[in-house]
């Protein structure tokens, strides 16, 4: 058992004596694969984008998590992080984006700008109030203006275990 | 050349504009914005038009264009007032290239159209919006106004 420990994963396969056949749920071995791979979209709207950055880099090292692979393509991301100041000019942009995803795919609303507005609340002509209010579904809001690099850490770590301890996850499509 | 000498030489070539000193400013009508602007280009070399914009006072509006002046160290406002139920002025974007973008953002803000302007588009709106957020009559679905402050009253 020592030797399990330090492989991650272990603590959902059963290895019979003599090491050579594992058993596990497959059910659980894709949960368990799904949040050690979210893969994010490089998509930074403002400076949460520079969190982001500070993130990914090796101060912070998002890598050890298994999520610092940012793809510059929506169809290889599992992951939107909206990092920054959503405008109505980008908010098409950015369903669209959401839409090209494949699933099973999560959104992360980080800062305040992307929760409810924030700073631009009042007054703004511009900027919309929230990602939410585009019909993107949110999974996880990491509030902050903006929030430090250790926020966004906890808040993959939160949506590692969201996704651990989900249900089946019901596709949209399904829903209709 | 000093700032007095610009303004003399100004006042010389047009005697009925009139002149604010702080800032160096000229108030002039919008028939002669164009006489003037060149004028203000080839003789006192203000070859730098670094912003074009608006302001809106509900009963006019009015139009100011920051030009500089680099031989000289000097800048100037140069101002002038459209009439709310003509908001046309004539462009200078061929004689300042920097304010065809300047005039399209004042354009997308405040509605000015600008006669003879290359390429009269919205610059950082989307497309469809029909009015212009700048003025102070703008209305807009999901437009949250900031509440009162009661301020430092007593």
């Amino acid at each position: 058992m020592a030797i399990n420990e330090t492989i991650p994963g272990s603590h959902i396969i059963e290895t019979f004596p003599g090491g050579e056949i594992v058993l596990a749920k497959s059910e659980e071995v894709m949960k368990w694969a799904k949040g050690s791979s979210l893969w994010p979209l490089t998509f930074g709207l403002s400076c949460c984008a520079i969190e982001m950055m500070a993130t990914g880099a090796s101060h912070f090292d998002i890598d050890r998590l298994g999520s610092g692979v940012f793809r510059g393509s929506p169809r290889q991301c599992d992951l939107m992080i909206i990092a920054g100041t959503v405008c109505v000019k980008m908010g098409d942009c950015l369903k669209k984006l959401y839409e090209q995803m494949p699933e099973p795919k999560y959104v992360i609303a980080m800062g305040n700008c992307a929760i409810g507005g924030g700073l631009f609340y009042y007054d703004s002509y511009s900027v919309v109030k929230g990602v939410e209010k585009l019909g993107v579904p949110v999974d996880l809001y990491v509030s902050g203006c903006p929030p430090r690099p250790e926020d966004l850490l906890h808040g993959i770590m939160k949506l590692q275990e969201k996704i651990k301890n989900a249900k089946q996850r019901v596709l949209p499509k399904d829903k209709e | 050349m000093q700032n007095s000498e610009c303004f003399q030489k100004i006042k010389n070539k047009f005697p009925d504009i009139s002149i604010e000193e702080q800032p160096n400013g000229l108030v002039i009508p919008k028939a002669s914005l164009l006489e003037v602007a060149v004028f203000l280009k080839n003789e006192i070399s203000f070859e730098n038009c670094h912003c074009v914009t608006a302001v809106d006072r509900k009963d006019k509006m009015e139009l100011v264009y920051l030009l500089y002046s680099t031989p000289n160290h000097f800048m100037l406002t140069l101002k002038t007032f459209v009439a709310l139920d003509d908001l046309t002025v004539e462009t200078v974007s061929g004689l300042w290239r920097s304010a065809d973008w300047l005039e399209r953002e004042t354009f997308d803000l405040f509605g000015i159209k600008f006669l003879n302007h290359p390429d009269l588009r919205r610059i950082m709106n989307p497309d469809n919006w029909t009015d212009f957020p700048l003025r102070k009559d703008f209305k807009m679905e999901g437009f949250i106004p900031r509440p009162q402050s009661p301020g430092l009253k007593g």
